[in-house]
């Protein structure tokens, strides 16, 4: 269950696709079994990079989806440049990605 | 709150401070958005947060959503601001228990774009306020729920 990254050249600008894995849990939620409320767990802070740069950062609420998708653009990329995105969530986990751009 | 997590606290604090004094960073660029704002339950209360207040509605700022969103647990939003300069994008869904969705940040070449996926609890706008040369300009799309995906 890896976080999954795709980038390519399309004229001039790279087109980033990925895919996460989280539950993204708003914390307003309740369990249907337990009638519990669960906990909020959602990524809070995600950020890409071209090549070394930062090129999104991003403050995210409850209000993504699960298993989050996000696609961005970025001019003045080139093939082979390294695309790396990495995401942290309000309990301090973390995942990083990284893949060259097709 | 333990002894460990106010140290982190304050190590990333001072940190920050370190940035903003050696002038690596301007306040504004870290705190973009008081990370309460994700915690405000009043939509006027996010659009102040994000400083959408007084936005300008422009048809630069285009919010990409389905008509009918069958399931709102899963709703496919795309953000395009064509204002240059564009700097930074918000997206709040205008009736969720908790408005404001995600704020990004655009630099060395990102296109002033995104698409994602967010919930929603009931039919109302997706509002985006796009920030460009010290301006706030905002575009918005509606969206009808016919099940809301926030739980409860």
């Amino acid at each position: 269950m890896a976080m999954k990254l795709r980038a390519s050249m399309s004229g001039d600008t790279a087109d980033i696709k990925c895919l996460m894995n989280h539950p993204m849990e708003t914390g307003l939620r309740k369990d249907a079994a337990s009638g519990k409320v669960v906990p909020a767990h959602f990524i809070t802070n995600v950020t890409c990079t071209v090549g070394g740069k930062t090129v999104v950062d991003a403050q995210w609420g409850g209000g993504v989806s699960k298993n989050p998708y996000l696609a961005l653009k970025v001019k003045g990329a080139k093939s082979g440049d390294t695309v790396t995105v990495n995401w942290v969530d309000n309990k301090g986990e973390k995942e990083t990605v990284s893949a060259n751009i097709g | 709150m333990d002894r460990r997590q106010v140290l982190k606290g304050a190590g990333s604090a001072g940190a920050v401070s370190v940035a903003i004094a050696a002038g690596l960073l301007k306040p504004t660029d870290v705190f973009a958005v008081d990370a309460k704002a994700f915690a405000a339950s009043d939509a006027g209360a996010v659009m102040a947060a994000v400083g959408g207040s007084g936005a300008e509605a422009n048809a630069g700022v285009v919010v990409g959503a389905p008509d009918i969103a069958e399931n709102g647990a899963v709703v496919p939003v795309d953000v395009t601001s064509n204002i240059a300069g564009t700097t930074s994008i918000a997206i709040v869904a205008e009736k969720n228990s908790l408005p404001l969705i995600a704020e990004f940040s655009f630099s060395n070449g990102a296109v002033a774009y995104v698409a994602t996926r967010i919930k929603m609890g009931a039919t109302s706008n997706v509002i985006a306020v796009a920030k460009a040369g010290g301006k706030a300009y905002k575009g918005h799309k509606e969206v009808k729920v016919t099940i809301g995906g926030c739980g409860g």
